[in-house]
């Protein structure tokens, strides 16, 4: 996949013409057509059935996986570990949720046609401004990625600009994290408090309790992920993703070189928040519920750690982290909870120290090569 | 039957009971019967003037009466005597002789009649007791008397605290009683009292200069109404000097959690996201101190200083060689590391000690709190940890700056290849800075031990915060970790009556954000080529 072969054409076609991309992409379907026909063609109690929580479950894997997908592009390509990326998927899930709560209408515990149960609660007399429009389906999908995608903006804007990299960039970020979490706390945000928005009955007129939607949600999510792994591959192997992998090995050489790196970073920041938005917008509804705990920090640094493992600057390795990590998660709470902080702080450690390049690294066919080896500047 | 005979017979003898006891009490015998058998009456009026009387006697039994016959412990015994009941719990009461304090053994309950007291007696008998006390030859007890009795002066008592005033020796007991005095004053509309309210912190003061405003005299009422603003006055400069001890309080203990970090960061360039951790170890040891010393907190407190610094600094060192040697050069690398590592201390607690909160004791010579006046006290746990953060800030400051070891550390934090040139073990010099920052980690957990709950959680919520710090003041600057930690401090007590403490917390984090955006590097930058990171 080197600069020559590759250039000339579409590049939004160019990933189609990558191996790596295509296996990924047929492994995908093939994942996605497998859970499907186990779960519809096969009578439940069949000893290959997928059930509906199977499902969900992979749907939420899913999900995760683009997540990842989001943090692998800006620390993969761009060297920016943000442990702050939560944020922008638990945007993005809040803005679904929003959307979800106006669907609720008057099924509510309280009834009201407009107001969600919880401002009822809290006495409020009037949905707030920026509950408004929520209740139609494309501004609410418009905002999963406009919101995220506007702090990235923001936020981004101030720290490529005044140069802020490295370990500070990254505590930035959890700060930023952090300082949402506290405010989606406070009732006073209309946001739903400490048990944020959940109750969730449909999404576009399908009910989010039959198995049939959750399966429409699994498949959703699949695709998405699909699309993002290939929007992120045609910005890596683009003319832009050259400059950032520069940028990520030697920033201040790049600069010198005439480009305006704060420009790309911002661009490729912004992109990957959006799908960390999108990712929180399909999360939503599988998981039912979206509360503050998504921006807590410990969070966003568990997302690292997905990439970490999967192996960096690959993008199908960050999908591979974040599936094997929260499987072992699943299994490790449901069997022995205590230990699961164990393994976790201990995959951190093993990861850095003995597997560098991840589980991707141990792939056969993987070679070491320039833009595949983020070098870390040097502190 | 009996019973009510024995009642109306005393309600006969009540009549003339007074006189025939100043009859009966022959030169010799105990005048204080005599005083005692005038609180036997029916009127709660004439038992008001008994009491007077009974304070005017000088007698030093006096308030042991007094406050019997408050607490509805001075009895009277069927034979006539009068008795204290020390213990009214069950259905035999261990009594003794009010005159004689000779212990009378058990009675039974049906033996003795209470003497009865009404409200107005109650708040009669509670100044009473004041002015008793004010006599008394205990200067404690004369202040506290003193303190009780703002606010619950009547014209009895207004006059004969006059001379009082005028005798006592005690400063502060001569303050307290003239302020009481004044807020009676004020109360009944007196310019006196106005005046010489004006500026005083007691809630009682307000209390009594707002009647005074809302008084007749229009006179008095524009006193009064300027005595209050210079109440307001007052109270919001002692407001302010108490946000700023709450400020340099919280912003001490930062700059203890940040200094450390600010240490292994100027030194290697990387975050230790175990440092909260390392503070929960030290809050652990302190814990364990005063388990292994039971009934010395003090002494345990105070070992675990040296033990809080050991115990951190040896795990502090496990952490460098276990895991940051093998990722040298990737600081991003080694924060997720050491994440991890802090993940496993957390769980390990949990599982080792308990989920639950433990609590230290705080040991008696730092609890309470130094008063300063009416409206303001300083607790004293606070001011300790202040003082401990100036301590510790001073130590590294000397390590620093007057110790081979501060000079190697000096040389690598600006330029580490020059140094290893000149011959510096950059390898050790690493290690032991880590073990330094670790162990003044731990030294700041033992601290907070004084002031928060001990728990797993501990580390965490100041890992960010500390971080803050050593961005606010710029790397490498102990100065700067020092002026930035109290700053924000300050910042965030001042903002939060206003704001809310979750959103002053925001505000914070916000503005450190923007700060940032104007200098990069901190209050304090590093200057010259050390700075080219």
């Amino acid at each position: 996949m080197s600069l020559h072969s590759t250039s000339g054409r579409f590049w939004l076609a160019r990933p189609f013409h990558e191996r790596a991309t295509q296996i990924f992409l047929g492994v995908l379907l093939a994942a996605l057509v497998i859970v499907t026909v186990l779960h519809v063609a096969l009578p439940r109690g069949h000893a290959l059935h997928v059930n509906a929580y199977t499902v969900n479950l992979f749907g939420k894997y899913l999900s995760y996986a683009l997540l990842a997908v989001a943090v692998d592009l800006v620390w993969g390509y761009l060297g920016i570990l943000s442990l702050g990326h939560g944020a922008f998927f638990a945007i993005g899930g809040y803005a679904m949720g929003m959307y979800l709560m106006r669907q609720i209408g008057e099924r509510g515990t309280y009834g009201h046609p407009v107001l969600p149960d919880f401002m009822v609660f809290l006495n409020w007399e009037s949905l707030p401004w920026y509950w408004h429009g929520f209740d139609m389906a494309w501004f609410a999908f418009a905002m999963v990625l406009l919101a995220p995608g506007l702090l990235a903006l923001v936020f981004g804007f101030l720290a490529f600009r005044s140069r802020v990299t490295g370990v500070y960039l990254s505590i930035i970020t959890q700060a930023l994290t952090f300082a949402l979490m506290l405010a989606f706390f406070r009732n006073e945000m209309g946001f739903g408090g400490n048990n944020g928005l959940t109750d969730f009955r449909e999404i576009l007129g399908f009910n989010l309790r039959s198995s049939d939607t959750r399966l429409g949600l699994f498949i959703a999510s699949g695709v998405a992920l699909a699309l993002g792994y290939i929007l992120c591959r045609a910005i890596v192997t683009s003319k832009l993703g050259r400059v950032c992998v520069a940028t990520r090995d030697a920033e201040a050489r790049t600069r010198f070189i005439g480009y305006r790196v704060e420009r790309f970073q911002l661009f490729v920041f912004v992109v990957s928040a959006m799908l960390a938005g999108v990712a929180g917008a399909l999360y939503v509804p599988q998981v039912g519920i979206i509360n503050p705990s998504e921006f807590s920090p410990l969070f966003s640094i568990e997302i690292v750690l997905w990439v970490a493992l999967g192996g960096r600057a690959t993008l199908y390795g960050a999908v591979i982290g974040a599936i094997l990590v929260n499987y072992a998660k699943t299994v490790f709470t449901g069997v022995m909870p205590d230990a699961w902080l164990f393994a976790l702080g201990g995959l951190f450690v093993l990861v850095t120290v003995l597997l560098p390049r991840g589980v991707a690294g141990l792939l056969p066919g993987f070679t070491r090569r320039a833009d595949h080896q983020p070098k870390e500047a040097s502190a | 039957m009996r019973r009510f005979l024995f009642w109306a017979l005393l309600c006969l003898l009540a009549g003339f009971l007074p006189s025939a006891a100043a009859q009966t009490a022959a030169p010799g015998s105990d005048p204080g019967a005599a005083l005692l058998e005038t609180l036997d009456v029916d009127s709660y009026r004439d038992k008001g003037e008994a009491i007077t009387a009974i304070v005017q006697s000088d007698d030093e039994r006096a308030r042991e009466w007094l406050q019997a016959l408050l607490d509805g412990r001075l009895q009277r015994a069927d034979d006539g005597r009068f008795v204290v009941v020390l213990d009214n719990a069950g259905r035999n009461w261990p009594v003794e002789d009010a005159l004689t304090g000779e212990a009378l053994g058990e009675m039974s309950r049906r033996e003795l009649d209470r003497i009865g007291i009404n409200n107005a007696l109650r708040n009669q008998l509670r100044s009473a007791i004041a002015v008793v006390d004010l006599i008394s030859p205990d200067v404690e007890r004369r202040r506290s008397s003193a303190d009780r009795l703002l606010g619950e002066v009547d014209e009895a008592l207004a006059e004969t605290l006059v001379p009082v005033i005028e005798e006592a020796e005690d400063d502060y007991v001569r303050r307290r009683l003239g302020q009481a005095l004044a807020i009676y004053q004020a109360e009944n509309g007196e310019m006196a009292g106005v005046e010489a309210l004006s500026g005083s912190l007691h809630p009682r003061a307000r209390v009594a200069l707002n009647r005074a405003a809302s008084g007749d005299d229009p006179v008095v009422a524009d006193a009064a109404r300027a005595a209050l603003a210079s109440v307001e006055q007052n109270l919001k400069l002692n407001r302010g000097v108490e946000t700023l001890y709450f400020g340099l309080s919280l912003g001490s203990v930062l700059v203890l959690a940040a200094i450390g970090l600010a240490i292994t960061f100027g030194v290697m360039g990387v975050i230790n996201m175990a440092h909260g951790e390392l503070m929960m170890l030290g809050a652990y040891t302190t814990w364990m101190m005063q388990q292994l010393l039971p009934g010395q907190p003090g002494l345990a407190l105070v070992l675990s200083i040296p033990a809080g610094f050991l115990v951190a600094a040896l795990v502090g060192i496990a952490i460098e060689r276990g895991v940051i040697q093998f990722l040298k050069g990737r600081p991003l690398e080694t924060l997720l590391a050491t994440f991890g590592i802090s993940l496993i201390l957390q769980q390990l607690v949990r599982t080792v000690i308990s989920p639950l909160n433990r609590t230290v004791i705080t040991p008696e010579w730092m609890s309470g709190s130094l008063v300063i006046n009416d409206a303001l006290s300083l607790t004293l746990n606070r001011l300790y940890v202040m003082g401990f953060a100036l301590f510790v800030f001073a130590a590294l400051m000397l390590v620093m700056r007057r110790t081979r070891l501060g000079l190697e550390v000096r040389a690598v934090t600006q330029n580490r290849a020059m140094a290893r040139a000149m011959g510096i073990r950059a390898t050790r010099v690493d290690i032991l800075t880590f073990a330094l920052g670790s162990g003044v980690a731990g030294l700041a957990g033992v601290a907070l031990s004084q002031l928060t709950n001990v728990g797993p959680n501990l580390g965490q919520n100041y890992i960010i915060d500390s971080f803050m710090v050593v961005v606010f003041g710029g790397v490498g600057n102990l100065w700067g970790t020092l002026v930035a930690g109290l700053s924000l401090g300050v910042i965030n007590q001042v903002l939060e009556p206003w704001a809310g403490a979750v959103l002053a917390k925001i505000i914070v984090l916000v503005f450190i954000i923007l700060f940032i955006q104007k200098r990069p590097r901190g209050l304090f930058p590093q200057k010259g080529r050390a700075a080219e990171g």
